[in-house]
């Protein structure tokens, strides 16, 4: 039969059956520790390797950039193979899907030209958006090697040259906006490094020039 | 052969969901396809033999008054254990079913078996009612899984059958509709 409900043989047993597992757990969590972190690092990798080709064998700097929309930073992966950028993957994010966040590896050349993009994590409908993972369709392979410059990057029905999934216009908008806040702030960091030097140029240019800045602006921002 | 019996009620005469329809909340949410749901079902009865045998063996040392949350201690630490080796072993899995391995914790199945039959029963007894009733639901789940992937997107494991499923299977009112009929089935095929 059971114990007496006394206050004393409550209270040890409580003590007993939640210090047990406690110390239990302990060790199950050191053991598994090791694998966990290797699992998450081998499939930051193979994504990374996926969107930039030939990133396993090389160097990867990785860094965070403040987007200028959004709540989150976004994390480069800056591939750089014999003292050279090969590319450099983005994990970017949007908020706006349909399950909520959706976040999303593109890789891309130093000119801006998307070289692979896919799904990392996402809580989309099964059958309808996940359709934007590549494991599902080849819906997000009508991104490579488009140039975000020309390639508008925006649903047909928002005037861009992006075809939505079918029936799920909103994980569209979500992946589509995702790549877009990724291509913003990689051309805003890349263009801001690259000018470091030419900024007082610049700032000269701005008061005497008027029309040049107009352009300048719209490039980079 | 008692033993016998303790394993085999969990099967058919007592599975959790189709008779009992216990636990009914992740048997719905995670069975849009077959390996999602034998995984969860696998993951439960891990849990569930795990906490059966625990339990009877402690049963009569935690006062009466303390036993639940004594209980709750226990699956959660079988819980905790499942959810880590997941983590690191199966990522592809753990990723698919995400909350609703913590969520086991709460599984009406595993709470319900350890205060009906663990918490009375011998050690050798629990352990089989354990395996016996995760088996059942992990076949229930895995069933299911099957039916709801074939319907919603014609592939089975993979497998490509049609070119075109109904994608309502695949949605949260395909899991009810399939659910209901694979229930009325039962009841007709047991009488």
């Amino acid at each position: 039969m059971a114990k007496k409900d006394s206050f004393v043989n409550m209270v040890v047993t409580l003590f007993v059956i939640t210090a047990i597992p406690a110390v239990l757990l302990g060790f199950v969590y050191k053991f598994t520790k090791e694998p966990i972190e290797q699992a998450k690092k081998l499939k930051l990798s193979n994504s990374i390797n996926l969107v930039v080709p030939g990133a396993s064998t090389a160097e990867i700097k990785e860094f965070n950039v403040m987007p200028e929309t959004g709540k989150d930073s976004l994390t480069f992966f800056e591939v750089v193979s014999n003292n050279e950028i090969i590319g450099t993957a983005v994990q970017t994010y949007s908020d706006n899907a349909f399950g909520g966040r959706i976040v999303v590896m593109v890789g891309f050349k130093p000119d801006g030209t998307i070289i692979d993009n896919d799904v990392l994590e996402h809580s989309e409908t099964p059958g309808l958006g996940d359709k934007a993972s590549k494991s599902k369709s080849d819906w997000n392979s009508q991104f490579n090697d488009k140039n975000p410059k020309e390639f508008n990057i925006k649903l047909k029905k928002d005037g861009g040259e992006v075809d939505a999934i079918t029936a799920a216009t909103i994980s569209s908008l979500a992946y589509v906006d995702a790549l877009q806040r990724a291509y913003e702030a990689f051309i805003k960091y890349y263009n801001s490094s690259d000018i470091e030097e030419s900024k007082v140029i610049e700032e000269i240019d701005e008061q005497t020039e008027l029309e040049t800045n107009e352009t300048e602006k719209g490039g980079v921002e | 052969m008692n033993q016998w019996k303790n394993f085999t009620k969990g099967l058919i005469k007592e599975n959790p969901i189709l008779v009992l329809v216990l636990g009914t909340c992740p048997t719905l949410a995670t069975t849009s396809s077959a390996i999602n749901g034998v995984s969860m079902g696998l993951a439960t009865t891990f849990v569930l033999v795990g906490s059966n045998v625990v339990i009877s063996l402690v049963g009569n040392l935690i006062p009466s008054k303390v036993r639940i949350p004594a209980y709750v201690v226990i699956i959660a630490s079988f819980v905790t254990i499942i959810d880590l080796a997941m983590q690191a072993y199966t990522p592809a899995i753990y990723e698919t079913l995400g909350i609703f391995i913590p969520l086991i914790v709460v599984n009406c199945i595993v709470l319900g078996r350890a205060e009906a039959f663990a918490s009375k029963n011998t050690v050798v007894s629990s352990l089989f009612d354990g395996l016996g009733m995760g088996l059942g639901f992990a076949l229930a789940l895995g069933f299911l899984g099957t039916i709801r992937e074939i319907l919603g997107t014609g592939k089975i494991f993979g497998l490509e059958l049609m070119n075109q499923g109904a994608l309502v299977f695949v949605l949260a009112p395909g899991a009810f509709f399939a659910l209901g009929y694979l229930i009325a089935l039962v009841n007709k095929l047991k009488k």
